[in-house]
């Protein structure tokens, strides 16, 4: 039987550090960049008294739901049992701490009063979903340290299983969470749906793939190893089940919009007349997110790993569309104060379609926050070993899944 | 000889009494005469449950005389950024879709008994008091602007910069939420008014009526009964103490 090991990131020691420096300095960034805005106000943003929310959540939101993703792998090994995906669980795990940190570093750091984390933590309103999310999200930090631990210490590897099963169950609550807290905002239309929560699942499921498998394919470039075809087809396999649910749900979270005739007028708004907002959504969302992914890897013109490899960049910046659709538009589209008047004149901007323009400071919070994931990643790859190592036996040879090149 | 103007000790002391007795506790008696509110010594009850009342009928287009005095009473002033810049009560022009007919009414939060802003509020700093007004505790709202979204009437602001000179009795901070909380600091020094309304009134259109909607001799249940009132988005069943007749 082959014999997994583990061993740390091995890279040449100038590329390391170049690579550390880069994204320390990207961080460092954020940090200033957040530092200004909360120095002068969020007025030297792009948010207003209209887009409340804008591109820093953007980032978190995105963030928050592929770190709930990419410990898809780790859950296939522990809860599936999937033996394919066991020497690539540990990675995972990293990858979605990492990521938590870095969405949640973002959210905090854009508050009105980041100093007021304290509050935060410790004065709850237990009828809001935001107050449950604080404790899904932290909460969501403990248990994949435990998990991190079952993994790769053999004394308390007997747990994976169950700490593995624990993890997959908190993470389906914590996007279920981050999904409600658009699904119960019932005065607008673009929200207050509970197929809100299931779409943000089936969202991460997907863009937790394609996230793990870009990194996989850098890390496995600078560490001098190749990813086994059979994972990479098992990826993929992944990716198109994925996409077809990410399709099947954004179908339906809109048919239901459209059946609710008080949210008609939001859905001609968003799918025929909305400007960059419906450019965004057929363009951003579903093309490039969804249907170009689906034709590069269902028409097997070019080889798994690079079919693969541009449906995964193109999701990623579908991702990125579809939070800028789901936040921005559905703020951008007023509020339906009086249903039968329509709004003349108001100081407030009661009667226009809301526009937003962000700022290089939330662009900044908001590149510093991946930079601040990645560079997570970077210390726990150099420091811990999470990275596989296939010892082939010699009677069996099929189960390869990561192998050594050198 | 007697001096007629010498005054003995007794008649002194009994026309101080007299005299101190008119200075202090007279306008105690007719300020409580006035005010069916309670004294700034005793908590807030829910026996109390202010609300307002809007005709939009005896609104006068062009008229800011309500919002001037929200921003003078609250220390509401402008950065010239009016998408950023903070409005608790604006004026609205509306147009009846079917009969065309154009309403002008002032918009602010409307006080809800089933609050989505304190719904959704992580830390409570959103809150509704027992009396029914409803406001931002302005020590532990952390900025997440969760209630902004929230609210189906876009009642609230967020503080986008850093502010000078604040009322000391509307304390307000760079990095908040606000809004409109029917004066509190003047309910809670016995008032049974706002600055809004008192502005409406001095201005003679008396179009915003406010009190105690447990008292039926309040100027809001009285304009109430007079006249039928609708809420905004009463499909929502949000029960604000906010309504408005005459559209």
């Amino acid at each position: 039987m082959d014999k997994i090991i583990f061993t740390k990131f091995i890279i040449n020691p100038k590329l390391f550090w170049f690579i550390f420096g880069l994204l320390g300095f990207l961080v460092l960034i954020g940090f200033a960049s957040s530092h200004h805005m909360e120095n002068e106000g969020h007025y030297v943003t792009g948010m207003t008294n209209q887009i409340v929310w804008g591109l820093p959540h953007i980032f978190a939101v995105l963030l928050i739901v592929i770190s709930s993703g990419v410990l898809n792998i780790a859950s296939l090994s522990s809860v599936f049992n999937k033996e394919l995906y066991k020497p690539l669980a540990p990675l995972s795990s990293l990858l979605a701490i990492a990521f938590l940190i870095a969405g949640l570093a973002i959210l905090v750091l854009d508050l009105g009063r980041p100093d007021r984390l304290i509050v935060a933590m410790t004065t709850y309103n237990f009828k809001s979903i935001f107050a449950w999310n604080i404790f899904l999200y932290t909460g969501f930090a403990v248990v994949l340290a435990g998990y991190i631990w079952t993994m790769l210490d053999h004394e308390v590897k007997k747990y994976s299983k169950p700490v593995g099963i624990f993890a997959f169950t908190w993470r389906i609550i914590l996007t279920t969470g981050t999904g409600s807290i658009f699904g119960f905002l019932v005065a607008r239309e673009a929200y207050a749906t509970a197929i809100l929560a299931p779409l943000f699942i089936v969202m991460s499921l997907l863009y937790g793939v394609v996230v793990y498998y870009l990194l996989l394919v850098i890390i496995n470039k600078l560490h001098k190893t190749i990813i086994e075809s059979e994972v990479i087809e098992n990826l993929k396999k992944l990716t198109v089940m994925f996409l077809f649910a990410n399709l099947y749900f954004l179908f339906l979270y809109h048919l239901t919009n459209m059946y609710i005739s008080k949210h008609l007028e939001f859905e001609i708004f968003i799918l025929l007349n909305g400007g960059v907002y419906t450019t965004a959504f057929w363009l951003g969302q579903v093309l490039i997110g969804i249907i170009f992914p689906l034709i590069f890897l269902l028409t097997n013109r070019m080889c798994s790993y690079f079919s693969l490899l541009i449906s995964s960049l193109f999701i990623l910046l579908g991702s990125f569309m579809s939070m800028f659709v789901i936040i921005i538009a559905g703020q951008a589209y007023p509020l339906t104060i009086f249903p039968d008047h329509t709004i003349v004149e108001s100081s407030f901007y009661d009667n226009v379609i809301h526009s937003y323009a962000p700022s290089i400071y939330e662009l900044g919070l908001g590149i510093g926050g991946i930079a601040l994931a990645l560079i997570i990643v970077l210390i726990g790859l150099a420091n811990l070993k999470f990275l596989p190592k296939i010892i082939q036996s010699k009677n069996n040879n099929k189960n390869l899944k990561t192998s050594s090149v050198d | 000889m007697k001096n007629k103007h010498t005054i003995s000790r007794r008649n002194f002391l009994v026309k101080s009494i007299a005299a101190l007795s008119v200075i202090y506790v007279v306008p105690d008696i007719f300020s409580n005469a006035s005010a069916v509110t309670k004294p700034p010594n005793i908590e807030v009850s829910s026996k109390t449950r202010w609300g307002m009342s809007i005709d939009v009928d005896k609104c006068v287009d062009g008229c800011t005389s309500c919002i001037d005095a929200c921003a003078d009473e609250n220390g509401l002033y402008g950065f010239d950024r009016p998408e950023t810049d903070s409005q608790w009560i604006r004026k609205l022009t509306l147009k009846d879709i079917k009969t065309e007919k154009i309403t002008v009414l002032p918009m602010l939060c409307q006080h809800c008994e089933n609050p989505p802003c304190c719904d959704v509020c992580p830390t409570g700093a959103s809150f509704r008091r027992v009396d029914g007004i409803v406001m931002v505790n302005q020590h532990t709202c952390i900025g997440c602007r969760y209630c902004m979204l929230a609210c189906p009437f876009k009642a609230r602001s967020f503080v986008h910069e850093n502010l000078t000179e604040q009322l000391t009795n509307s304390p307000r901070g760079k990095g908040c939420v606000e809004s409109c909380n029917f004066c509190v600091n003047k309910i809670d020094n016995g008032s049974d008014s706002t600055a809004c309304e008192e502005a409406c009134m001095k201005e003679g259109h008396n179009a915003i009526s406010f009190g105690d909607l447990n008292d039926p001799k309040s100027r809001v249940s009285i304009a109430i009964s007079k006249k039928p009132n609708r809420r905004l988005r009463a499909d929502l069943k949000l029960k604000q103490t906010v309504t408005y007749s005459g559209f």
